[in-house]
């Protein structure tokens, strides 16, 4: 699945609210997003934009580096998860099998537990999964919950 | 440590909230963590109030997010000093989408009041100065005592977005209840509203 084709899946399942911080990973799916993709100066406000959004009304998704994670632990943690706020997670994966650049090493090594030990569904993506986890996803998502989706550098493409 | 004392006479959150809760009309109204969430509950608590418990810094965020969705009825939002300290980067975003809706009252109390009264810095930071450098269109700074009734009236009934510093005095001793609403019920009726 490509960029293009990842937007429309997410907007057929009914996705209507983008906010987030970009990474290059994720270049290609805020560009097909276009001005349906609000910019967010921070990983943690980007969550509580979505949250509003949310009590407004909307489906929505933040898109962001998995280093930013560690911003959002506060808002995932004492917003989301108890008033049942769902955000759907699509974060990229740097560092992913111990390859990348220093600062995303540590990261790399622990993203997943972390949000795993957060209580949040999580899944790390692989190319052919995309439309199935998805899907999951969506499931978590209405029943009131954040998912977490780990976006690799060749999982979409 | 330096604290800011309480105790003697003139306008505290409590009293300024009280002011502007029977101004609200059909507006949806996010509240900040600590006693503001607990002042507006214990005095005028309503299906389109939202009480934020935790997640310190976001009530901005999500009265943005809110008044982006729903861009015909009016958002407020109470914050504290500490609160936008701690999100300052929510009044660039705030000015460049420019949503009409959004009023943006900030109680500085200069100090953290439910944690036992720590100063902030706002004792030496105008936080009205960071929102007109940010690039918010209307914004206004009350002195202590100072009236903010009609500029919240004018805000309310204008186009906005409006940022409105009101320079209180710390709560009375005399804490309110905390919110008893479970979270996810105060999320479930706003979104029905």
């Amino acid at each position: 699945m490509n960029a293009e084709e990842f937007k429309d899946e997410l907007k057929r399942l009914g996705f209507n609210f983008f906010t987030g911080v970009p990474c290059s990973i994720l270049a290609e799916v805020i560009k097909a997003l276009g001005k349906d993709y609000i910019p967010s100066v921070r990983e943690d406000t980007a969550v509580g934009l979505a949250a509003g959004a949310y009590l407004g009304g909307k489906k929505p998704s933040v898109l962001m580096q998995n280093s930013g994670l560690g911003y959002c632990l506060d808002v995932l943690t004492s917003l989301n998860l108890i008033y049942s706020i769902p955000v759907l997670l699509l974060v990229s994966y740097r560092g992913f099998g111990g390859k990348d650049a220093p600062e995303h090493l540590v990261m790399g090594r622990h993203c997943v537990e972390l949000t795993t030990t957060f209580e949040i569904p999580t899944k790390v993506c692989e190319k052919e999964e995309v439309k199935d986890l998805l899907e999951e996803a969506n499931r978590y998502i209405e029943r009131g919950k954040p998912y977490c989706l780990f976006i690799k550098g060749d999982t979409l493409g | 440590m330096s604290f800011y004392k309480r105790g003697y006479v003139g306008m505290n959150m409590r009293d300024a909230i009280s002011k502007l809760l029977p101004l609200l009309q059909d507006a949806f109204l996010i509240c900040a963590n600590g006693y503001i969430s607990r002042d507006a509950f214990n005095i005028n608590d309503r299906p389109k109030n939202f009480y934020m418990l935790g997640s310190m810094g976001q009530a901005s965020s999500i009265g943005l997010g809110l008044a982006l969705t729903r861009p015909k009825e009016k958002v407020v939002i109470f914050d504290g000093d500490g609160n936008l300290l701690m999100n300052l980067g929510i009044l660039t975003m705030m000015a460049q989408l420019k949503p009409k809706n959004l009023v943006h009252v900030v109680f500085d109390n200069e100090c953290y009041d439910s944690t036992g009264g720590q100063r902030s810095i706002s004792v030496e930071v105008n936080l009205a100065d960071v929102a007109r450098g940010s690039g918010i269109p209307k914004v206004e700074k009350k002195k202590l005592g100072e009236d903010f009734v009609d500029s919240f009236k004018g805000y309310l009934n204008r186009d906005g977005p409006s940022f409105l510093l009101i320079k209180v005095q710390r709560d009375p001793e005399t804490e309110m209840p905390r919110v008893n609403i479970p979270p996810s019920e105060i999320a479930k009726r706003i979104r029905n509203t």
